[in-house]
């Protein structure tokens, strides 16, 4: 991999620090008129998602991290592990438990992901922002109640539980926002 | 590729503002305009600037430098007329980009004969006063700084304190450095942000090792540079001397900084002889100081970043 010095430290860059992969946020040159210039850099690890900030000397490398995003199909998992296709290349990867962490409740076969490879081997699964999932288990609907507020828990198919509107059946399918958790719209059929 | 300026028409009025200000705030007191060359024929030592340098063209016989600061030129004027001068002048720093810092910039210096730095410390306030309304001004030492934010002499401690005072508070990593490299790393990351509520802060009378082109003498039993910086808010707005005449000691400080360049792999620079000619020749007793035009610009208008107050900044340019 190519060095990267603390001028070429833009916002998502991935280098290699203390052994770990790390994505720049932020990198701001710090230098008082007479004396010596540092570049405060704000990182994330990769691996635990730590976000921190680190002081440099101006001029200081970094290696480059053998880091890619791919965005790819969500095939299936045996329990063990979480299984996802290249969609043109259909080279399949398989991600352990910690890499699909974030993304587990919101796992459906087939939705596209975006799987970010460290060294050739999935780190990390974002899953798509908005997806559509069908309600196995919830209380009765309440009829005409429609408009008015008020909500109760839904267990979905993949096993995540968000809130709905008190109108909402067992079996119908829902369209849930995977960055905040929440309940979008219901899915017609 | 953007053709379109970064500052608004209302930016480039609020620049014509503080420039026809400033003027005015000289021409009452009988400070005269000059102008210098922006290429000379030496560049300067300081191990931590890095000029950008003219190298071809059949004007030159010789690689020219853009200036870093008027600061040798304007001194030349001094010896000669003695009279006080100010300048509005662009000046250059290789590799000095971000938030706060664009390669090319403007500075003002202006030298006060008779001037000591706690005399030019009480001017630079006026015209700070007279550009930012609603600002408490404050005079700290150094020192007492040192002490009051962090509990360590900056002048007794030994830099395995200070790397431990600046672990503590910051992730540094692996840097390795001198004392001066522990007192910059903890003056910047840490004393600065604590004078950001402040108002107008004037920091005095430096480590000596940190005295650059200012006299060194001793106050409450340690040598010191006698410098100043001026915190504005946080962002540093100037940096002042009173300015050592001695031709022999600058020549030594001069030979020190290549010495250092040496170590640390920079190119050495030739020694500006005109300049030490006209110590030679007698500087009068005078203080000094440059002012970043464009961070002052950024406080009186609110721009959180320096590339807002340029027609074009370094990328557009």
């Amino acid at each position: 991999m190519a060095n990267y010095s603390t001028n070429d430290f833009r916002s998502g860059l991935k280098v290699m620090l203390d052994g770990e992969p790390c994505s720049i946020l932020d990198n701001e040159f710090v230098k008082p008129g007479k004396g010596q210039a540092f570049n405060r850099v704000k990182l994330r690890n990769l691996k635990t998602g730590r976000v921190w900030e680190r002081t440099f000397r101006s001029g200081e490398t970094l290696e480059g991290a053998d880091v890619m995003d791919i965005t790819m199909e969500y095939l299936y998992t045996d329990g063990d592990f979480w299984y996802f296709m290249e969609p043109d290349t259909f080279e399949q990867h398989q991600a352990d438990e910690k890499a699909v962490a974030d993304a587990i409740n919101w796992l459906k076969e087939q939705d596209p992901c975006e799987v970010t490879l460290y060294n050739g081997v999935p780190l990390s699964v974002a899953p798509p922002n908005f997806v559509e999932l069908e309600i196995v288990e919830t209380d009765p609907g309440l009829k005409g109640d429609t408009a008015q507020g008020g909500s109760k828990p839904a267990k979905l198919s993949t096993g995540a539980v968000v809130k709905v509107p008190l109108f909402i059946n067992q079996g119908e399918v829902i369209r849930v926002d995977t960055r905040s958790g929440e309940y979008q719209n219901r899915v017609s059929k | 590729m953007d053709w379109r300026p970064n500052a608004s028409p209302e930016m480039l009025r609020a620049r014509a503002d503080l420039l026809g200000r400033i003027r005015r705030f000289f021409a009452t007191r009988g400070v005269l305009e000059v102008e210098t060359p922006l290429l000379s024929s030496c560049g300067i030592t300081d191990p931590s600037i890095e000029p950008l340098v003219v190298e071809r063209g059949t004007s030159l016989n010789q690689p020219r430098y853009l200036q870093t600061s008027p600061e040798y030129a304007m001194k030349r004027l001094l010896a000669c007329y003695g009279e006080p001068v100010f300048q509005l002048a662009r000046a250059f720093r290789d590799g000095e980009a971000g938030a706060r810092h664009n390669p090319e910039f403007t500075l003002l210096e202006w030298y006060r004969p008779d001037f000591d730095h706690h005399a030019l410390m009480a001017e630079v306030a006026e015209l700070v006063c007279d550009c930012l309304d609603g600002r408490g001004v404050h005079y700290y030492s150094y020192r007492q700084l040192f002490l009051e934010v962090l509990a360590v002499d900056p002048f007794s401690a030994a830099p395995a304190e200070l790397e431990s005072a600046a672990r503590d508070r910051l992730d540094a990593g692996t840097l390795v450095g001198d004392r001066d490299m522990w007192l910059d790393l903890l003056m910047s990351h840490v004393i600065e942000p604590e004078l950001a509520g402040r108002g107008i802060c004037f920091v005095y009378d430096y480590p000596a090792s940190q005295a650059a082109l200012a006299r060194i003498a001793e106050a409450d039993g340690v040598a010191v540079g006698q410098r100043f910086e001026l915190y504005v808010d946080g962002l540093e707005l100037a940096n002042g001397y009173f300015e050592l005449g001695d031709a022999v000691e600058q020549r030594g400080r001069f030979e020190r900084d290549n010495q250092r360049r040496r170590e640390v792999g920079l190119p050495e620079r030739p020694l500006d002889e005109r300049l030490l000619d006209a110590l030679a020749a007698g500087l009068p007793s005078c203080s000094g100081v440059a002012l970043g035009v464009d961070r002052m610009l950024m406080l009186t208008t609110g721009a959180a970043d320096i590339r807002d107050v340029m027609a074009f900044d370094w990328a557009r340019a």
